[in-house]
């Protein structure tokens, strides 16, 4: 199994007609996803063509939700209405909502998480690649790949890896295939400081998942959402976790490229963050390329096979 | 985005929070004619940089604090004749210092009591929260450190905005009675107000001032505004003063470079923020020093790294440059042919480490190694930081 999504997941790509929306839809296609529909106000009837594939484009969710039944939604719209799209999602009753979009206004986000409490969708992001479910066929082909994140490094097996960043999600995942070691679910949750998906919530969703042995959870500075997510761990997932934290060397209250990534106080750098982990049971990966290799020792000193 | 003391109390004022009266001057020539405009001394005289710590920072001549009372008004010029052109270094500021552009003279008020009042969000619970103390005037951090019983928190429902019984909650926690705690209720009220509707990312008021007549004003203020919000304020980007910028971080803006200088020896050039941060963190790991934080972005063009490289080399300190790459999506060998490029366009000099991983990276590989440069190949980051922190020991 996997973690929110499986390689027979329909999905839906809100901006498809969009450059950023389409050079990722058709990397998706030809990863084997199943995007059954594009959605573009103003532009239902028409088709996003890529080889054989002939994706329908609906002028709204509820529309394309009617006809494909996907249940997944992937939103590539710029930021004015980014908020808007991720809304639209949630009115259709989605299960996942997927937010690619960087540079979402805080305020806008405030608001979209305050309207989402309590409904059924879940949102991953924005500002965020996306979550991948690696498949059995040539460079893990035939899975699920939503958002942005290379699908060939991967590898399908049993671990589960979660994060803010993009690059970082994929070193770590790169690394572990490198080492023979396959995923069940990557995830990236997004750099900004109001997500829909925390840390926390996917770490106890790869706890529930008989089919993932150990976990990579990639954190950084600012917040507490790494801090939250080790004391759920130390008290609840007997399975490996091995844990970076990106940021040691950011000075305070220097914005690092990612909105939430920033040092306010004594509690959330890097060090506090590594110290809470160390506490809390969590193997610290030293150095970023030190991430599959802390994942193996902690797994070794459980006892726990992760291949 | 940050914004001067002097331009958050002209937005204060806009959403009916009161501020002491004040007058900005941007020449020496303005001094008096600002002087002129405000009632008899005493006066504050206050050098506007986008930094805290003022009042206890020291000019590089050795003229000392950054805001000084007045007991007259040629006193207040003879300040600010100091303060002008004259660099101010402060806890915040770094060795360098700001050069102080603009100088704003305010009318001294009479303090009763001081108080500290911010509107900020709680990532917590993802929305905003009102922190505000009784300890005004003082590091909130030390109080927030010592006492914390003095810190009192309300977090607010965006679905319905800052609620009157919350306001009339933390005015009787800060002990106001009478006309303070009208007066103190309705700056609370337009504070927030310009919090929410201006995309502020901070509001900070300290101290927040009672006066023996029952004034409350805003003493000082600090104002800093999410920049993913801007497109929407063009009142706000107006704001904007390039002169408290770093110069390498603009140009960097300019190429959607996502720049940040710091005090090593060491550049590094990669894609992704989560990477490049942690690409600084690995380089001190193995005992260099990271001369900036630099995203690049997904793409990573050839445009991009020329400029990247420019900036880069813009700095003194740098000594060497490790390039850190995880081609994705990006074909390695098209990041390999624009880091050839731009090595020859910009004429490098200095060691040259790059870390190259992903999508047909072997022909990348192979691009850096014929393209006749001493470029050194890093297999792993681990590698790459280990080669670039001995090349320029």
């Amino acid at each position: 199994m996997s973690i929110l999504i499986t390689p027979e997941t329909k999905i839906l790509v809100q901006g498809i007609t969009g450059d950023f929306g389409g050079r990722h839809a058709k990397l998706s296609l030809d990863y084997g996803t199943q995007v059954v529909a594009g959605v573009t106000p103003g532009k239902g009837g028409l088709f996003f063509e890529h080889g054989a594939h002939k994706v329908p484009i609906f002028n709204s969710v509820a529309d394309a939700v009617a006809a494909t039944g996907a249940t997944v939604s992937v939103v590539f719209v710029p930021p004015p209405f980014a908020a808007d799209a991720i809304l639209e999602g949630v009115d259709a009753g989605l299960d996942l909502v997927v937010a690619i979009t960087e540079g979402i206004p805080i305020k806008d986000m405030i608001r979209v998480k305050r309207v989402i409490a309590g409904k059924k969708t879940r949102l991953v992001g924005p500002n965020c690649p996306g979550l991948v479910t690696p498949g059995t066929g040539k460079d893990s082909s035939g899975g699920c790949r939503i958002g942005i994140a290379p699908g060939y490094i991967h590898k399908k097996g049993h671990v589960g890896v979660v994060s803010r960043s993009g690059t970082l999600t994929y070193e770590a995942v790169f690394q572990l295939t490198s080492r023979n070691i396959g995923q069940t679910t990557s995830v990236g949750i997004g750099g900004d400081p109001v997500n829909g998906t925390s840390h926390l919530d996917v770490i106890k969703l790869f706890n529930e998942d008989p089919d993932t042995h150990g976990i990579i959870l990639i954190g950084e500075i600012g917040g507490n959402a790494e801090v939250e997510a080790a004391r759920w761990i130390k008290a609840n997932c007997q399975k490996p976790v091995a844990g970076f934290i990106a940021g040691a060397t950011a000075p305070a209250g220097r914005r690092m490229g990612h909105a939430g990534a920033i040092v306010g106080g004594a509690e959330d750098t890097a060090a506090a963050k590594i110290a809470v982990f160390q506490e809390c049971g969590i193997e610290v990966a030293a150095t970023p390329s030190d991430m599959a290799d802390a994942l193996i020792r902690a797994a070794k000193a459980k006892g726990v096979t992760l291949s | 985005m940050n914004i001067h003391e002097y331009q958050a109390k002209a937005l204060f004022e806009k959403f009916g929070v009161p501020v002491p009266k004040g007058v900005a001057a941007k020449s020496p020539l303005e001094f008096e004619a600002a002087l002129a405009q405000l009632p008899d001394a005493p006066v504050v005289v206050k050098s506007q940089i986008h930094a805290g710590g003022r009042g206890k920072g020291t000019f590089t001549d050795g003229f000392k604090g950054g805001v000084k009372f007045a007991k007259t008004k040629t006193d207040a010029l003879d300040y600010a004749n100091k303060m002008f052109g004259n660099t101010l270094v402060t806890a915040q500021t770094g060795a360098a210092g700001r050069k102080v552009q603009t100088v704003y003279f305010t009318q001294a008020s009479d303090i009763k009591k001081e108080y500290y009042l911010a509107i900020l969000l709680d990532r917590a619970s993802s929305r905003p929260v009102i922190v505000a103390s009784t300890e005004g005037g003082v590091e909130i951090e030390k109080v927030a450190h010592d006492t914390p019983e003095k810190i009192f928190k309300i977090v607010i429902d965006p679905a319905y905005g800052l609620a009157d019984f919350q306001i009339r909650d933390l005015i009787a926690r800060l002990g106001f009675a009478g006309n303070e705690a009208k007066n103190a209720a309705k700056l609370i009220r337009s504070l927030y107000a310009c919090y929410w509707e201006t995309d502020a990312a901070m509001i900070e008021v300290n101290p927040l001032i009672t006066t023996p007549t029952g004034e409350v004003l805003a003493l000082d203020a600090k104002v800093s505004f999410d920049s993913n919000a801007l497109y929407r304020h063009p009142e706000i980007i107006a704001l904007r003063d390039l002169n408290e910028e770093d110069p390498k971080e603009i140009e960097a803006s300019k190429y959607a470079l996502s720049y940040i200088a710091l005090d090593g020896n060491i550049a590094c050039l990669v894609n992704g923020a989560g990477l490049a941060m942690s690409t600084m963190d690995i380089i001190q790991h193995f005992g260099g020093s990271p001369a900036n934080f630099l995203d690049v972005g997904g793409g990573a063009s050839k445009d991009q790294v020329v400029a990247a490289f420019k900036i880069i080399l813009g700095d003194p300190n740098v000594k060497g440059i490790l390039v850190n790459i995880f081609g994705g999506i990006m074909d390695c060998n098209v990041i390999a042919t624009g880091i050839v490029e731009a090595v020859k366009e910009v004429g490098l000099k200095l060691p040259l480490v790059v870390r190259l991983e992903g999508n047909n990276v072997a022909a990348g590989k192979a691009t850096l190694a014929n393209s006749g440069l001493t470029i050194v190949s890093g297999d792993t980051m681990a590698d790459a930081a280990q080669k670039i922190v001995k090349l320029v020991a």
